[in-house]
């Protein structure tokens, strides 16, 4: 049980140090990085805690995909200049006072409820979706994902669809100067509009295009 | 050293969720860091539903962390896109220009 308190303490002291590194850190690009150390760690205790799946999945969302979006995204955008960075740094001395006020009122009113909360001693939860310990995380997740949280599941699935196509057509920009196939112009040809049939005189031949 | 039970997985939430609200305030010139911190306030929820469903041995809390998982990935895609239009257009990124729909 040592081990388990100490490797918790650990993990958890380098994950809020790296939150407040994200926070402060004069570069974006070094905000990005303690963003995926934050997010590694935090998905280690999601594993100490016993949500395996979680885990991983945290890894491969966060750190493959979204974090790498982040770091595409600093990349794309121009921050090198020093008197931008110091444009995007202005007032940040100033907002010390009053940010910090507010985030610790929010803490402690939260630790006001974490610390004065507590069961019914005749509580029972209301669902049945027990943690089966004969079978691994991963299986109990699948067991009820694809039955009971199969329309949440495909609904979820839609929101990334809808992301993905939003996200396409905001950043898309038409090139002129390029042919392109236009589907709905070709499919839509007959033999009407696109043959002619003319008798053509001796020694005169054919206008096109007339 | 006492066990480590729900109260510190909670407290731990409870840190990273005010140090999220700290970072919008801190920088609030920088979209990209208010993203940012809006990606640690959803990181503090999922902390919380995974040690709940841990602590009541009930599996619900793992799930909803997937869908949430799911609309921070698609939220985070969706804002990064509309700041890249928008350094296309403006060709900064300061919140405080932002003001062309100011009525």
């Amino acid at each position: 049980m040592l081990a388990h308190s100490l490797f918790f303490y650990f993990f958890s002291s380098i994950a809020v140090l790296s939150a407040v590194m994200v926070t402060v850190s004069k570069n974006t690009v070094y905000s990005v990085l303690f963003l995926i150390l934050n997010f590694v760690t935090v998905s280690i205790l999601f594993i100490m805690m016993g949500a395996e799946f979680l885990g991983m999945i945290m890894l491969i969302v966060y750190v493959g995909a979204v974090a790498v979006l982040f770091l595409f995204v600093v990349m794309m955008i121009n921050l090198g200049d020093s008197e931008k960075v110091s444009a995007l740094r202005k007032g940040f001395i100033n907002n010390i006072s009053v940010g910090s006020v507010v985030g610790i009122i929010i803490f402690l009113e939260i630790l006001v409820a974490i610390g004065g909360w507590k069961y019914k001693d005749n509580f029972s939860p209301l669902s049945s979706l027990n943690i089966d310990t004969k079978i691994t995380n991963t299986h109990a997740i699948g067991n009820v994902l694809y039955t009971d949280y199969i329309h949440l599941f495909q609904i979820s699935g839609m929101i990334l669809l809808i992301g993905m196509i939003g996200a396409i057509t905001l950043t898309f920009n038409k090139k002129e100067n390029i042919k392109r196939q236009s589907y709905f112009k070709q499919i839509s040809r007959d033999k009407k509009s696109a043959v002619t049939l003319v008798e053509v005189e001796t020694n005169k031949g054919v206008k096109i295009d007339e | 050293m006492n066990e480590i039970g729900l109260g510190h997985y909670l407290t731990l939430s409870a840190i990273i969720f005010s140090i999220g609200v700290i970072g919008i305030f801190l920088n609030r010139k920088n979209i990209i860091i208010i993203l940012m911190s809006i990606e640690l306030i959803l990181l503090s929820v999922n902390i919380n539903l995974v040690s709940f469903s841990i602590y009541l041995q009930d599996l619900v809390g793992q799930i909803f962390t997937m869908f949430i998982l799911t609309v921070a990935a698609a939220e985070a895609a969706v804002g990064l896109a509309i700041i890249v239009i928008y350094y296309k257009n403006k060709g900064s990124i300061q919140v405080e220009h932002i003001k062309n729909l100011k009525g």
